[in-house]
């Protein structure tokens, strides 16, 4: 059977061998955060982490939110969560988003964080470690940036450390 | 508590070929100053800009034809603001331009005429750019005029 | 309820550019599986079109940018979109259009056209993260996967050299098929030795993005025994979606597949997946994903897919053949045209039509399964030689 497309170099592409239309939007956005980041957001400016719990299921839920999606029903109270926890999971990342190489790694994680129910993580950075001694389980606590350079968001903490 | 919002971007840009038809048309367009279409042997009608396949009876389209720049103005809107909502310095014209044989039109912008002598059904032409101005564009046009009378 | 049977199938070249559009690719697979079946476009009733995010092509209103060369013109049409388990949620959504009884005749149409998002369509990828809590830490797609496979590493003691038994596995599949974009000979040394992007993920541990396109056509029984003396028909569907909320879940097991594959089997009375399921095209955007989806299907044991993979067991003559097409990781992944593919090579496994790809000793049933968004959904199509079994048709 014949074979359909027609396959074009990288050079053939980019350099207009054939005629190309190039568009750059500019896609802006300002999201509203919510009641519940909302709240997650100040905390961080104060230096906590704030969870929710459902009292139907018992879950103790972080980042918080406004309605416990198993029960389906809004949440019954705030509450605070420990800026200690355990690494779920995690990587050693060598490039950027765009594939470029960068000068020294990143090393994203899974951190199940204390006061949460089980199983309950966050995504964050590790810090102040050799990449190579990560493991699971390791127990890690938050690095918070001085208070009067917090501003609301989750950079506030600028990564967890090992305990 | 502060309610508050989030600002970030999607950073995209995009590069578009132009498809096996349009990859022709343009080249064309860029190099003979003509335009082109495809015909449909089973809907016996040209579409311009020209497609590989006919959307209604997905016959493959291998016939060529050259579309004489000479059409009608189907319709037509005058634009007073840009995209931003800022006022033009001059209004500008844009309409959509029939030609014989063809289905549907082209848009286009049409130039050197007041908005208010504009009529549905006028004939306009397309001007071209110069060749050595030409890239293998739709710009390659650089305008539609109205065809003077006498 | 009538059944359903596909009979016709079509692939363009999967390619990392592409000069055609996004709607001359749709035409191009469209084509191939309407010549295929016999039939013209007027013969078709309804057209399925799946294709993945807008931003990849930069179009916005995809679905109906891409109408005309999908041979939706003037037809009842609809587009579906569930990340990168489209490929094989468009042909449910085909089988529903024909199995409802409101058409007899259904085209499903898969595109995709990454090329056209520059520098990378990782940019487009970057908002599956949440825009508060996830993007403002620097976050790219790679983290995922990567913090996915690490987990499912670490709970069964996996090594990465027994995943890249899969790379290895399928780059060579891909060798015989000819819309490959990627078919190569590599070693488990040489994935082992390619370059860590994001740790446990290397460079041969991923598929490569493309452009391309698929399509298939579904017929209603009494349509399809006047067209083919080989339907093959679909036995049962399935597909679920788990909480976007990633980072609550235990990563080392995709329960959405098994909920979807539950759902497809029950449909189809498959008691015994292991046994019953003879050839498989699990989703494989990364070799470990392969593993982690035949766990997923109930075809193996939790944690046992590295090592049936290392016994032979999913080679094309092994018992239970993964990705004879050569998946993903060998032929390219233009996300939603890529899991319609594996519904068409399980098509032409059944027939005995995949040549140099055939699976020996004539199976009689087979699966495709498609995954996405943010570790969130399983798509599963269960197919067979034989019409389905299960007099109760209703998903379980």
């Amino acid at each position: 059977m014949e074979l359909k497309g027609k396959p074009l170099t990288d050079e053939e592409f980019r350099k207009g061998k054939v005629i190309t239309v190039p568009w750059n939007p500019k896609a802006m956005y300002e999201w509203d955060t919510g009641t519940a980041m909302g709240r997650y957001l100040d905390g961080m400016k104060q230096g906590k982490i704030i969870g929710v719990q459902c009292h139907k299921c018992r879950r103790i839920m972080v980042p918080p939110r406004d309605f416990c999606e198993l029960c389906f029903r809004n949440v019954d109270e705030y509450t605070e969560i420990k800026d200690t926890g355990s690494v779920n999971t995690f990587s050693i990342c060598n490039v950027s988003w765009d594939m470029k190489r960068i000068s020294s790694p990143l090393i994203p994680a899974v951190i199940e964080l204390d006061g949460a129910s089980e199983g309950m993580g966050i995504m964050h950075l590790l810090g102040e470690v050799d990449p190579k001694s990560v493991t699971r389980g390791m127990k890690v606590k938050a690095v918070w940036k001085p208070a009067q350079e917090r501003e609301g968001a989750i950079t506030d903490i600028r990564y967890f450390k090992p305990l | 508590m502060n309610p508050r919002a989030w600002k970030g971007e999607i950073p995209v840009q995009f590069l578009y070929t132009a498809g096996v038809a349009g990859e022709r048309f343009f080249t064309r367009l860029r190099d003979q100053g003509k335009l082109f279409g495809t015909r449909c042997p089973q809907c016996k009608t040209i579409y311009l800009p020209p497609r590989i396949y006919c959307e209604r009876c997905f016959s493959g389209l291998e016939d060529w034809v050259e579309v004489k720049g000479r059409g009608k103005v189907f319709s037509y809107t005058v634009l007073h603001r840009d995209r931003k909502g800022q006022p033009l310095g001059k209004p500008i014209i844009v309409a959509m331009v029939s030609f014989d044989g063809v289905k549907g039109s082209l848009i286009h912008i049409v130039a050197g005429i007041e908005p208010k002598k504009m009529k549905i059904g006028m004939e306009v032409e397309a001007i071209f750019k110069d060749p050595a101005e030409r890239r293998g564009s739709i710009l390659d046009i650089k305008e539609f005029r109205a065809v003077s009378k006498g | 309820m009538p059944d359903v049977a596909i009979i016709g199938a079509g692939t363009t070249r999967f390619m990392r550019r592409s000069l055609e559009t996004g709607k001359e690719l749709s035409y191009e697979a469209a084509k191939m599986a309407l010549d295929s079946a016999g039939l013209t476009l007027k013969d078709i009733q309804a057209v399925c079109m799946g294709t993945a995010p807008d931003a990849f092509d930069g179009l916005h209103m995809k679905g109906e940018y891409l109408l005309d060369g999908a041979g939706g013109f003037g037809k009842p049409y609809m587009r579906g979109y569930v990340g990168g388990g489209t490929g094989v949620f468009a042909p449910i959504q085909g089988w529903y259009h024909v199995a409802s009884g409101l058409f007899d005749i259904c085209l499903v149409v898969c595109e995709e056209k990454m090329s056209s998002c520059q520098p990378h369509p990782q940019g487009a990828f970057l908002t599956i993260f949440d825009h508060t809590t996830e993007r403002p830490l620097g976050p790219n797609l790679l983290w995922i996967f990567a913090l996915e496979m690490n987990r499912y590493m670490t709970t069964y003691g996996i090594q990465k050299k027994d995943i890249a038994l899969v790379s290895v596995k399928n780059k060579k599949n891909a060798m015989d098929n000819p819309i490959a974009q990627l078919p190569m000979e590599i070693t488990v040394d040489d994935v082992l030795k390619s370059e860590v992007l994001a740790w446990p993920v290397q460079r041969l541990d991923v598929s490569p993005t493309s452009d391309g396109a698929a399509a298939i056509v579904l017929a209603s029984e009494k349509v399809a025994r006047k067209l083919t003396n080989k339907p093959v028909w679909i036995q049962g569907v399935g597909w679920s979606l788990d909480t976007s909320y990633w980072t609550d879940k235990d990563l080392c097991y995709p329960r959405y597949v098994e909920k979807a594959a539950r759902m497809a089997y029950g449909m189809a009375g498959v008691k015994e997946p292991k046994k019953e399921i003879n050839v498989v095209e699990p989703y494989d955007p990364f070799d470990y994903k392969e593993l982690h989806h035949l766990e997923g299907l109930l075809l193996c044991d939790k944690g046992d897919a590295p090592r049936i993979t290392a016994d032979g067991v999913t080679q094309r003559n092994g018992n239970m053949p993964a990705c004879p097409s050569g998946g993903l990781l060998g032929c390219g992944n233009p996300i939603a045209a890529s899991g319609l593919m594996k519904i068409s090579e399980i098509f032409y496994q059944l027939r005995g039509e995949a040549g140099k790809r055939q699976v020996p000793g004539k199976p009689l049933r087979g699966l495709a399964q498609a995954w996405g968004d943010l570790m969130q959904v399983g798509t599963v199509v269960v197919m067979g030689v034989d019409k389905p079994r299960a007099k109760g048709k209703k998903a379980r």
